[in-house]
């Protein structure tokens, strides 16, 4: 399969979502080999703890040594195959103990003891054989508190995969006073019946909201204004809802910001930066921390959504991160985190869980009309009524800068032809050019 | 509320009006991937610069008339009112207790009568009937484990107050309220009621409840706990909260949940 004739500046064919050939490929080519988020390190505090995390197609786990190391391994024991950690998180003590046979394995992979060892006289079973322990992830690495693993010896570092969309976790963990935040151990799962790219799409997609968006946006207006007109003054979540339907023309005055490896920054963001008392006692304690200039410059990053592409979308005013395992060409689990900004004020805390609550939790106001596009969406593409899908809305109206695309409309659809772009870099490359 | 764009300095701009920064700040430079930057000095309004921008999206959702509105006026709502002889007001409580008869056993009665007829609400879709089931102060919450307490500063499922409840009500009964239009309804079933706690006329109840949903052609099953606390408000009882705790609260997904269990 020639998969470059798929793809054209412009347009891309229907096949790319449907196609299970194309999956598989996209698993290997793409999933499997760039780095992947596993999870911060906050999910695993102590010694022993584990939480596990699917990279492709394979069941690893995140595991704390005693050294305090945070480690990437397979979940899967060397001897018959048998997954380690029977359960999605939780402390392993000491060792890892597998439910089989008892083999078990320091906190780090290396085998530790087999029972009966005497029957393996004379075998290259041994603790000096690699193949005895447990497979570790080909590269770990963390950035500000959040890890990743990658499955292959080559490519880029984590720093030059994530390129400049690391302001993403930068943009997160600058606005706590001491420049960390903390994983809230709570993650929504929520099962999108399409293929991964609509959701990588959906995000920086600056024309939908208020179309997909409209009833939500329209009712909380209403509900918000009701308030208003009652109180003098309507709590902030309510505009998170109201924002999404805003004008067409309003959407197309933002901006995209497109960089190399499909990356990308939505800019604009939806008034965080009121002038109520919270906000103020959260902006002294950051120009307390680092100085009004530095912490002027924090505050005003004017960003909505960042997304590391293939997989990851987050919102660092808000402190959520949602994060894709591709299931199926037509199935996709997002994992839906949030994250407290340590030393921050309570309250700025409960005005990120609003959003956590209220657009990204399982019963969302907001992605339920999302998910149903991508539903239908993903129907029509499997359909013979046309093979190709359209991205031409401000082609060649963009700017382009030493690899870095800017859109001069916020609707410009350079987020797609952008990602496809990096998509092909990837379908196209053989594993040492990656 | 008009709708406008506004600069970080809450000076706002007409809307559809070139986005100009009034002050010009960048990003940090990002690790050693410097490229972008490496090209010198900058025009002023050049694309770089517009990575400072501060256009902040005011809340538009009531004037704002997009294309889509203008084709879908919002005051209609989609689902029709339900002829109230579906389901009949329930019957006033005994005023006094039959002799011989524990009172309790006619507050539990009267209490399930209430939770049937909250499930009854539920599945003719009479969302404002439903919502005038509770308190003004009151509370839906549907945490994600048992263990929470705090309906406002917890990550939940569902947290909503009696507003936010109306949004709800307002967004699923909205014209372009997508996700509604395919054949979708519930059944719920409740069982198991307890009365848990009361004092001074406010009742703690704990109930179990089963709820089967169709939508398009699929079916899901959701159980759990309901746990009520119900008041009494001129004579008729109230909501002053309702927990649920879904059984399968942390199980993934398929699709989400739109409206109250």
């Amino acid at each position: 399969m020639n998969v470059s004739q798929l793809v054209e500046p412009d347009r891309v064919h229907r096949r790319v979502y449907t196609d299970q050939q194309i999956f598989d490929r996209e698993v290997a080519q793409i999933f499997e080999s760039v780095w992947v988020y596993c999870g911060h390190e906050s999910q695993v505090p102590r010694p022993g703890d584990y939480h596990a995390v699917t990279i492709g197609r394979q069941p690893l786990f995140m595991v704390r040594g005693k050294d305090h190391q945070i480690r990437v391994l397979y979940n899967r024991c060397p001897h018959r195959g048998v997954q380690l950690c029977g359960n999605q998180k939780g402390n392993a003590g000491n060792a890892l103990v597998c439910s089989y046979h008892a083999w078990s394995f320091h906190l780090d992979g290396r085998l530790r003891s087999i029972p009966l060892q005497d029957g393996y006289n004379g075998t290259p079973v041994n603790a000096e054989n690699p193949d005895c322990s447990i497979k570790p992830a080909a590269r770990v690495d963390a950035y500000r508190g959040f890890v990743f693993a990658c499955l292959s010896r080559v490519g880029p570092s984590l720093l030059e995969f994530l390129g400049e969309a690391k302001i993403a976790f930068d943009d997160m963990c600058d606005r706590s006073p001491v420049g960390e935040v903390e994983v809230v151990p709570v993650c929504h799962r929520v099962i999108q019946h399409s293929n991964w790219k609509f959701f990588m799409e959906n995000q920086l997609d600056a024309l939908h909201p208020s179309v997909t968006h409209q009833s939500t946006g329209v009712a909380a207006g209403r509900v918000e204004s009701k308030i208003k007109e009652q109180t003098g003054r309507a709590p902030l979540y309510y505009h998170y809802l109201s924002a999404f339907a805003s004008k067409f023309e309003q959407w197309d005055a933002v901006q995209t910001i497109n960089f190399p490896r499909g990356h990308g920054i939505l800019k604009a963001y939806m008034g965080l930066r009121p002038q109520d008392p919270d906000t103020r006692a959260h902006e002294a304690l950051l120009v307390e921390a680092y100085g009004a200039d530095k912490a002027e410059e924090y505050l005003s990053r004017s960003i909505h959504h960042v997304l590391i592409y293939p997989y990851l979308s987050v919102q660092p005013p808000l402190q959520q991160l949602r994060c894709l395992r591709p299931l199926a060409p037509d199935r996709t689990l997002s994992e839906i985190w949030h994250f407290r900004l340590k030393g921050a004020p309570e309250a700025i805390y409960r005005r990120s869980l609003w959003y956590y609550n209220l657009v990204n939790s399982p019963a969302t106001m907001v992605n339920a009309d999302d998910l149903e596009n991508w539903t239908k969406g993903q129907w029509g593409l499997a359909s013979d009524g046309g093979d190709w899908v359209s991205f031409h809305r401000n082609h060649g109206g963009d700017t382009e800068e030493a690899g870095v695309i800017y859109s001069n409309k916020g609707t410009s659809e350079a987020v797609m032809r952008n990602q496809f772009r990096a998509w092909s870099q990837y379908m196209a490359a053989d594993s040492a050019s990656r | 509320m008009a709708s406008k764009t506004v600069n970080k300095h809450g000076r706002h701009a007409k809307s559809g009006a070139s986005p100009r920064p009034s002050t010009t700040r960048r990003l940090p430079a990002a690790g050693k991937s410097r490229s972008a930057r490496r090209a010198g000095a900058q025009p002023a309004g050049s694309p770089r610069d517009r990575l400072a921008q501060e256009i902040v999206i005011e809340g538009a959702g009531v004037d704002a008339r997009t294309g889509v509105q203008a084709i879908a006026p919002d005051h209609v709502p989609r689902a029709a009112e339900s002829p109230a002889a579906v389901v009949p007001p329930i019957a006033q409580p005994i005023a006094q207790p039959i002799a011989g008869r524990a009172p309790a056993s006619d507050a539990l009665r009267e209490i399930e009568q209430f939770l049937y007829r909250q499930s009854e609400l539920l599945d003719g879709k009479r969302w404002q009937d439903y919502l005038d089931l509770f308190t003004d102060d009151g509370v839906y919450w549907m945490p994600v484990t048992p263990e929470q307490t705090e309906w406002d500063s917890s990550p939940s499922i569902f947290a909503e107050d009696k507003y936010m409840m109306e949004v709800r009500m307002r967004r699923i009964t909205h014209p372009t309220a997508w996700s509604q239009l395919p054949m979708w309804g519930t059944s719920h079933v409740i069982g198991n009621v307890v009365i848990e706690s009361e004092s001074h006329g406010e009742y703690g109840v704990r109930s179990r409840f089963h709820m089967m949903e169709l939508r398009r052609d699929d079916v899901r099953h959701f159980g759990g706990t309901y746990r009520h606390v119900l008041v009494r408000d001129g004579g008729q009882l109230k909501i002053k909260l309702q927990r649920v705790d879904m059984f399968n609260a942390q199980a993934p997904y398929e699709y989400v949940l739109q409206v109250w269990v």
